[in-house]
């Protein structure tokens, strides 16, 4: 019996600074209780907050009426977490490259980025409404570039 | 944990220790506060101590370019002194490392500021 493909959690909150706090601790907290290594489990903690954040800013703009959802589950081999808004949506092509000269200065526009450097795979998808993002980090591999599809 | 910030002047150089999370919302305006704070005062020679940053995210970093490019806008300096690995790490994912100029010593930090 795979226990881990059988303890998914998930959340709905409102798209406040607190519930990105929440769900970064909450990343933080299931990366150390599968066993990621503490920078791994960092990362994975980064790239859900900047996930989060995005939600809550970008897409909800602190709508009240707005909630972000959240999803935690361990495959066998995976932490897969998926973030959901209920905003505008997001088309991943529209993301300008920070690291372009003309970009590196701007102060902000890095989000993206950092969740696609930290995670091994990174999948944007722009729902009716909202966009939905999922992060895959695989146990025991180092970081890869992340892939979209 | 909020972003605390306490400064101290040696030989015309404000040094800001930073303490905390430098992330969207209070700690992000913290940082900003500060600068601004020091820039109306005519502070415009400022070493961040950031070895007691634990956690920096996009938008703390979008802090950190503001405070850069807005100083040096006013002809003044802003330095960056003992990154954390973490913080050192994402300047250097972002490329931003070799914007800044950066100490880990700040004897040697405050002589690098222009007499």
């Amino acid at each position: 019996m795979n226990l881990r493909a059988k303890n998914p959690v998930s959340y709905t909150l409102e798209s406040t600074l607190e519930s990105v706090n929440m769900a970064e601790q909450k990343a933080h907290e299931i990366a150390c209780k599968w066993g990621f290594a503490e920078d791994a489990q960092h990362h994975i903690a980064m790239a859900v907050r900047e996930a989060a954040v995005n939600a809550v800013l970008h897409g909800n703009a602190y709508d009240p009426n707005k909630k972000f959802f959240v999803a935690y589950n361990m495959t066998s081999d995976a932490l897969v977490i998926t973030i959901t808004d209920q905003g505008k949506g997001l088309d991943p092509a529209s993301i300008p490259d920070p690291l372009a000269p003309e970009n590196l200065m701007k102060t902000s526009g890095r989000g993206i980025f950092l969740i696609r450097s930290f995670m091994d795979e990174v999948r944007i998808r722009k729902l009716d409404p909202g966009t939905e993002i999922t992060l895959v980090k695989h146990v025991g591999r180092e970081a890869t570039k992340s892939k979209e599809e | 944990m909020t972003l605390k910030s306490n400064t101290r002047q040696v030989d015309g150089i404000t040094i800001v220790d930073l303490n905390g999370r430098i992330t969207l919302g209070e700690g992000s305006v913290k940082l900003r506060d500060t600068i601004r704070d020091l820039m109306g005062k005519g502070r415009n020679k400022i070493l961040l101590n950031l070895g007691e940053v634990t956690y920096i995210d996009s938008s703390g970093i979008g802090e950190l370019v503001s405070a850069f490019t807005t100083v040096r806008k006013e002809g003044g300096e802003l330095k960056l002194l003992n990154l954390t690995k973490k913080v050192h790490d994402l300047l250097q994912i972002t490329k931003l490392y070799t914007v800044f100029d950066v100490k880990d010593d700040e004897t040697a930090a405050l002589q690098s500021f222009a007499k």
